[in-house]
C-alpha cells in the first residue's frame, strides 16, 4: 500500500512489508503460506482499527492533508461522468488551484466547483499547492451564476490550506473576491452542496462553502486559522500546533456536534487513501440523497432555508435590554 | 487563511495604552509633540502632520451621530466561551479582562441615529476590544444590525476595524463571514445604501466580508487594510513588500476603494452621500394657487 506513512501509520507500513515478504517468500519456495498471510491481515486490520478509533485532533489534520489522499480532481473522476470543464475568470487568467465544469452525477447535470491540490512537486507549482488567488474565487463566481441561470445544483468540493495570502492576491482583492462570493451565494435559487473532502482552510474554504448541505469526510477538518498559525499567535510557538488543532474544534465530529457540518461522510478503515473507490462511491451516494431531497424544496424555500442555516451559526448570550448596562470599568470614560 | 490574532502585531495596532497619558503626545508620524487638547479637539488627528491616531469608540460614535439621536441596538449581547477554549489564558478570562479595560461587553457597538437629516442603522467596531476580531457577537449584532435596517429601511453605516478572527470561537467565528454576508445581500435588494468606513486596522474575516461589500467604500488616511496581515504575506512570499502596500491609499491606487476621507470630512462626507442615495425628502406642499379660490 502506501509509499508514503504518517509516523502514527508506521506500524501499518511495517506489517504491511512483512506481509508482502510473507507472500514473496511463499511463492519462491512454494510453500502454502495463506493461513500465515489471514492472520497477518487480521493482524493490520485490528492495528489500522486501533490506530484509527483514537485519532487526535492534530492526527486528523495529518490525514486530511496525506499526501496520497484522493483530491478533488479524484472524486470528479470517480463520481462524475461528462465532465466538461470550462476556464478562466474572463477578466485575468485561469487559476488553476480552483476549477469547474458541467458534469452529470448520476442522472443529474450539475456544476461541479472544487479547490485542487498538486501531487508532486510540478503539480503543486500549478494549482499553487491549492490556494486561490482572486481569480479562482471569480470563476467560481461565474461558474455558479452560470448553473443558477441553467437550473443546474452546485456541487462544491473543498480542500485547501487556504486562499493566497501574496502581494498579487492583495492587490487584485482577494477579500473583496471572497465577501462578494459570500453574499452571491445566498442568492442562487439551486441546491447548493459543499462537501470538505480534505483541508477547510478558513475563508479560502467558506469562499466557495455556503450551501443548503455542508459534509465533511470523517477525517477532513475545517478550521478559521490553521493550527500552525493559531499555535504561533496564542502559543508563540507552531510546535503547539497539536493543542491549537484540539482547542479549535475542527474535526467533523466536533462540527457536526457544533451543527456547523449536517453529515460526516465515512472513510475506509485508515483514510480515504486507502481506498479511493469506495470513498468516491460512498460520497456519491450521500450526494445523490441529498441532492434528491433538495430538489423538492421549492426555489423561495431553498434561499430561504440557506439564509436561516447560516444565520443561526453561533453561540452568545443576551441579557434583556434593561438589564444591559454596560459592564463596570474603572476608568473607561472616553473623552469624545 | 492565517487570520492573524491581536496584540502581536505592532505595525498593526496602537493601543491606547501606548499613548502617554501626559499633556504632551509625541505624533508617530512626524515626531512632533502635539498638547493632548489640541489633538483630541482635532478628532485625534495630528494638525502638523494629518496623521491619524486611533480613534476611540464612544468619539466614533459621537463622530458619526447628531448629538444625543444615538440609541443602542441589541446592548445585552455577550460572548460567551463556547468551546471551552484554552491557550495562554482561558477565553472567559480574555473577555473580562478586555471588558474591564474597554467598559463594552464585546467589540462592536450598534444602534439607531441621525445624521445630518438621515436616519441611519450605525456600527461602530472597537480595535481595543480583542482587536476587534469577531466572533459570534460581532457577526449577531451586525447582522441584525443590517436586518433591521432594511426593515426600517434605513442605510446601514459601519465604522470597521479588524485584526483577525476570534479564534477562541473557532469556526463558529469564520461562519459569521457568510452570516453578515447573507444579511447584506438583502439589504442590497431592497435597495438601501450600505457605507463601510475602513479604519486602521482593517483585515481578515471582518475585510473578506461586510467591510468589502459597500455601495461606497470610504477609508481613513494611512489606514491598514488588507485580507492577510503585511507579516504572513511576507513570510508565504519571501518578498519584499511594495511602498505604502496595504495602506488605504494604496487600494485607492489600484482601484479598490471610492474614496480615502480625512476624519474631520467625513460626516459632511457621508451626509452627502446619503443626500445622493436617499429618497429626497417629501417636499413642502404648495400653497393653494389663488387662481383656484377665486369664484
Ligand atoms: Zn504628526
Amino acid at each position: 500500500m502506501a509509499a508514503y506513512a504518517l509516523p502514527f501509520e508506521k506500524p501499518l507500513a511495517e506489517l504491511n512489508r512483512k506481509l508482502e515478504e510473507l507472500r514473496g517468500f511463499g511463492r519462491k519456495q512454494n510453500v502454502d503460506v495463506a493461513a500465515d498471510l489471514a492472520q497477518m491481515e487480521r493482524k493490520i486490520a485490528e492495528t489500522r482499527e486501533k490506530i484509527f478509533a483514537q485519532l487526535t485532533p492534530w492526527q486528523i489534520v495529518q490525514v486530511a492533508r496525506h499526501p496520497l489522499r484522493p483530491y478533488a480532481l479524484d472524486y470528479v473522476r470517480e463520481m462524475f461522468v461528462d465532465f466538461s470543464e470550462l476556464h478562466g475568470d474572463r477578466i485575468h487568467r485561469d487559476d488553476r488551484a480552483i476549477f469547474g465544469g458541467l458534469a452529470k452525477l448520476g442522472e443529474h447535470r450539475v456544476m461541479v466547483i472544487g479547490t485542487q491540490k498538486g501531487r508532486d512537486t510540478k503539480g503543486n507549482l500549478e494549482v499553487n499547492f491549492g490556494c486561490a488567488y482572486p481569480e479562482g474565487y471569480r470563476k467560481a463566481l461565474r461558474l455558479m451564476r452560470l448553473a443558477a441561470k441553467f437550473n443546474l445544483p452546485i456541487i462544491t468540493l473543498i480542500d485547501t490550506p487556504g486562499a493566497y495570502p501574496g502581494i498579487e492576491s492583495e492587490e487584485r482583492h482577494i477579500a473583496e473576491a471572497i465577501a462578494v462570493n459570500l453574499r452571491e451565494m445566498f442568492t442562487f435559487a439551486v441546491p447548493m452542496l459543499v462537501t470538505i473532502i480534505g483541508e477547510g482552510g478558513s475563508g479560502g474554504a467558506l469562499g466557495i462553502g455556503v450551501g443548503d448541505r455542508v459534509l465533511m469526510l470523517q477525517y477532513a477538518y475545517y478550521s478559521v486559522i490553521s493550527p500552525e498559525g493559531c499555535a504561533a499567535i496564542l502559543w508563540k510557538n507552531r510546535s503547539y500546533a497539536d493543542r491549537a488543532a484540539a482547542a479549535l474544534k475542527i474535526t467533523s465530529r466536533d462540527l457536526l456536534a457544533m451543527k456547523l457540518a449536517d453529515e460526516i461522510v465515512p472513510e475506509p478503515l485508515g483514510g480515504a487513501h486507502v481506498d479511493p473507490r469506495q470513498m468516491g462511491a460512498t460520497l456519491k451516494q450521500i450526494l445523490l440523497r441529498h441532492l434528491l431531497e433538495l430538489k423538492q424544496v421549492p426555489p423561495d424555500e431553498l434561499l430561504e432555508r440557506r439564509y436561516a442555516k447560516f444565520r443561526a451559526m453561533g453561540v452568545f448570550a443576551e441579557q434583556p435590554a434593561a438589564a444591559a448596562a454596560p459592564v463596570a470599568a474603572p476608568g473607561a470614560a472616553v473623552q469624545p | 487563511m492565517a487570520l492573524f490574532g491581536k496584540k502581536k502585531h505592532t505595525s498593526v495596532k496602537v493601543r491606547k495604552r501606548d499613548i502617554p497619558d501626559g499633556l504632551w503626545i509625541k505624533c508617530p508620524s512626524c515626531s512632533e509633540m502635539v498638547f493632548k487638547q489640541e489633538l483630541e479637539a482635532a478628532l485625534n488627528v495630528c494638525p502638523r502632520c494629518e496623521y491619524h491616531f486611533p480613534f476611540a469608540r464612544q468619539a466614533r460614535l459621537a463622530l458619526l451621530s447628531e448629538a444625543g439621536s444615538f440609541e443602542e441596538w441589541d446592548a445585552g449581547l455577550t460572548s460567551v466561551d463556547v468551546l471551552t477554549f484554552t491557550g495562554t489564558a482561558t477565553y472567559t478570562a480574555k473577555l473580562k479582562e478586555n471588558q474591564q479595560e474597554t467598559g463594552c461587553r464585546d467589540a462592536i457597538t450598534c444602534g439607531r441615529a441621525r445624521l445630518g437629516r438621515h436616519v441611519i442603522a450605525l456600527g461602530v467596531m472597537d480595535f481595543e476590544f480583542l482587536g476587534a476580531s469577531m466572533g459570534a457577537v460581532v457577526g449577531e449584532k451586525v447582522a441584525r444590525l443590517v436586518e433591521r435596517g432594511t426593515v426600517e429601511r434605513l442605510p446601514v453605516l459601519i465604522a470597521c476595524t479588524s485584526g483577525g478572527a476570534r479564534m477562541y470561537e473557532g469556526l463558529y467565528s469564520l461562519m459569521q463571514m457568510a452570516k453578515t454576508s447573507a444579511a447584506l445581500a438583502r439589504h442590497a435588494a431592497a435597495r438601501l445604501p450600505y457605507i463601510p468606513v475602513l479604519t486602521h486596522p482593517t483585515t481578515a474575516g471582518v475585510m473578506a466580508s461586510f467591510a468589502t461589500l459597500g455601495d461606497v467604500i470610504i477609508a481613513e488616511p494611512g489606514a491598514l487594510i488588507g485580507f492577510a496581515g503585511p507579516r504572513v504575506i511576507k513570510e508565504t512570499t519571501q518578498q519584499e513588500l511594495p511602498a505604502g502596500f496595504q495602506s488605504a491609499e494604496f487600494l485607492l491606487k489600484h482601484g479598490l476603494l471610492d474614496m480615502v476621507v480625512p476624519r474631520k470630512e467625513l460626516k459632511s462626507q457621508l451626509i452627502l452621500l446619503l443626500d445622493y442615495l436617499m429618497p429626497p425628502p417629501p417636499a413642502e406642499p404648495l400653497p393653494a394657487p389663488a387662481a383656484a379660490s377665486t369664484p
